[in-house]
């Protein structure tokens, strides 16, 4: 009986919380309120929300780079959308997209990461310095400086690849554009992964793992029972964030630049080859913003998620 | 059922620091065995070293007559539950209670029926769907018991199990462990920092300092025959004196006057032998009245104890500490004569701390 009234406590008590929320704890009043916070909300909306609007205009009319629609770009309405959604390219382009998040973020990233963070758990001292200094400098290198080292690797007759594996010849940038820009997009994003998951894992009690010790229970055992389901909303959040991020990377068009051809052009890529040299501007406003749609949905899925775990917690 | 023998046991951290420091001690089969001590008195390392979970350094481990050494925890039948109960949030109580049987591959239907047998015996019944979140304190411990008791291991380990309960509920969970420990029978071993639990519980303490064993014994020689003045100092609610003092004239100068030589000094020591005289507040009388042998005092302070008072008194610069029931409480400034009994005093050798007798 008293568990059930303890279980009830805190939503009968969130009710006069909220309330005080809504006060005015600092006592300044609506208006000087309002002033203190207006500067930042006028730098929002210079350089989000204005653009963001600015992007559903362009993406309704034909506005060009160069030539008549430049200077006069003439509203065309959905057509753009209508456009793209016919378009073959823009379906190849989502599909190496799809690809791409799956395989170099979540299940790349997000594996190694956790593989790293959990091989370092026990690990003290220099050695786990050294791992997770060089983790983390794959992460906080510029993406040009990363990707020209890239390019030094993986250069068909010069590259550093081709003369450990004597493989001499292999153009990997052109015969394995998918695989070069996967593994890439691994080696720069393993590190948030490890970070996250070494302080999820830092915060697993030990006498769980203890516990589970205790009665025989192997290592496999000890993460399926006690680890993986402690660290469920940091898998969440890191899986979330991983998806974003290697959904809307740009910094694979500087190995590839999307080809040969477009095999490597996922949607970024291929809004940039579009706007830019394709001259489309309007066109590339319009995928920018199914982008951002798509962006959207996948964000209020995994908070649905999110909520739907921590909801069968309590 | 089984008995705990350790052998020279010692414990060594990365850098040379002892945390067990040469253990012998036997544990009979189906005793309810404390480890008392300060922190860091290697108690602890002591208890997880019979676990499993710290590696032994050196010395030997005997559960009945495996050597369980260098045996993973898993396998020397000994179920542990650790001071903060390790529940797995995630699962409710009743797969709480059946996780180490699921380990044992054993089957879904035998587990229910294992974990709501076990359950129950603990007063669970009714809560075998809860989470470890929706429970009280008291029931989570009694679920982490339940699942450490649900494989029947030979051995139960107990680290600090009243310590995260608050003050009433702990005498209430302090029989029932007892209650509980007789009815199974199992062999018991528990962590403790306080004396009086120690005391209420245990058959038999064994008190530890620096990684060392002090002394070995039930709760009333531990109290009464403290085997030197670190025991003596640690057992008991209320410290026992512990004061300076010389052998003199068949007596013991205590600040200044001669009180009685306790009965089990008497031909151990030569007159004018330094040694430290020890007497337990509960052992000493007031006297408002000069009494023979008695140390007279000037009282400074009182503490209520309920049915009793704790009264302070000083004789020059001896404190002498003594527990008063409550009708004959004196008033801070009163002086009066503090009286030892001989039977219940000790001396101890001012040198070794040893006690004389």
């Amino acid at each position: 009986m008293s568990a059930t009234g303890t279980a009830a406590g805190p939503g009968l008590r969130r009710q006069p919380g909220r309330r005080r929320r809504a006060d005015d704890v600092a006592g300044l009043g609506r208006v000087r309120a309002g002033l203190f916070v207006a500067p930042a909300l006028a730098l929002i909306g210079l350089f989000l929300v204005f653009p963001a609007v600015w992007t559903i205009y362009l993406g309704m009319t034909d506005y060009r780079l160069t030539g008549l629609a430049a200077a006069n770009p003439e509203f065309v309405g959905l057509d753009n959308f209508a456009t793209a959604l016919g378009d073959d390219e823009f379906w190849h382009s989502l599909w190496l997209t799809l690809i791409f998040v799956l395989v170099s973020g979540v299940i790349g990233q997000t594996l190694l990461g956790f593989s790293v963070a959990w091989a370092l758990r026990r690990v003290r001292g220099w050695v786990k310095s050294v791992i997770e200094t060089l983790v983390l400098a794959a992460w906080v290198v510029p993406a040009s400086v990363a990707s020209f080292l890239w390019l030094a690797l993986l250069d068909r007759r010069t590259g550093t690849l081709n003369a450990l594996l004597g493989t001499e010849g292999t153009a990997w940038l052109i015969e394995y554009p998918m695989v070069a820009i996967i593994v890439f997009n691994v080696w720069v994003g393993t590190a948030f992964s490890m970070l996250l998951f070494s302080s999820a894992l830092a915060a697993v009690p030990p006498s769980q793992l203890e516990s589970a010790r205790m009665v025989g229970a192997g290592s496999w055992q000890q993460l399926r029972d006690v680890v993986l389901p402690n660290i469920r909303g940091h898998i969440l959040t890191n899986t979330l964030l991983i998806t974003l991020w290697t959904f809307n990377t740009f910094t694979p068009y500087l190995l590839t630049a999307g080809g040969p051809r477009d095999e490597s052009a996922i949607l970024a890529v291929y809004i940039y080859t579009t706007a830019i040299p394709g001259g489309q501007l309007g066109m590339g406003a319009a995928i920018s913003l199914i982008m951002l749609l798509i962006n959207l949905v996948i964000a209020l899925g995994y908070l649905r998620v999110a909520r739907a775990a921590s909801g069968g917690r309590r | 059922m089984a008995a705990i023998t350790t052998t020279a046991l010692v414990k060594e951290y990365p850098g040379g620091v002892r945390g067990v420091d040469g253990v012998d001690v036997t544990v009979a089969d189906g005793e309810f065995f404390a480890l008392l001590g300060p922190s860091g008195c290697g108690k602890t390392t002591l208890l997880r070293s019979i676990a499993g979970l710290e590696s032994i350094t050196e010395g030997t481990l005997q559960i009945g007559d495996r050597d369980v050494t260098h045996l993973e925890p898993g396998e020397r039948g000994v179920a542990m539950v650790f001071q903060d109960y390790a529940l797995f949030p995630h699962m409710d109580v009743a797969d709480n209670i059946a996780y180490p049987l699921k380990i044992k591959r054993v089957g879904k239907g035998p587990r229910r029926t294992t974990a709501t047998e076990v359950g129950e015996g603990l007063s669970l019944h009714g809560l075998m769907q809860r989470r470890p979140a929706q429970l009280s304190g008291g029931q989570q411990q009694r679920v982490a018991l339940a699942r450490a008791v649900a494989t029947r291991p030979e051995v139960l380990l107990l680290d600090e199990p009243l310590s995260n309960l608050d003050a009433r509920l702990r005498l209430e969970a302090r029989t029932f462990l007892k209650e509980l420990q007789r009815e199974l029978g199992v062999t018991t071993v528990f962590v403790t920092h306080d004396q009086a639990e120690a005391l209420a519980l245990a058959d038999r303490i064994a008190v530890m300092k620096a990684g060392r064993l002090q002394q070995v014994g039930t709760p009333r020689e531990v109290f009464s025959r403290p085997v030197n003045t670190f025991v003596a100092g640690f057992i008991g609610s209320t410290p026992m004196n512990l004061v300076e003092a010389e052998t003199a004239d068949g007596g013991v100068r205590v600040a200044g006057a001669i009180a009685p030589l306790p009965v089990g000094a008497q031909g151990a020591v030569a007159d004018g032998a330094p040694v430290v005289w020890g007497a337990r507040p509960e052992y000493l009388r007031w006297s408002t009245e000069p009494v023979d042998g008695g140390i007279e005092a000037e009282v400074s302070v009182i503490e209520n104890l309920g049915a009793s008072v704790l009264v302070s008194a000083h004789s020059g610069e001896v404190r002498l500490q003594l527990v008063v029931a409550e009708d004959d409480e004196p008033s801070p400034g009163d002086r009066g004569w503090v009286v030892a009994t001989p039977r219940r005093s000790l001396l101890f050798d001012s040198e070794s701390t040893d006690l004389i007798g």
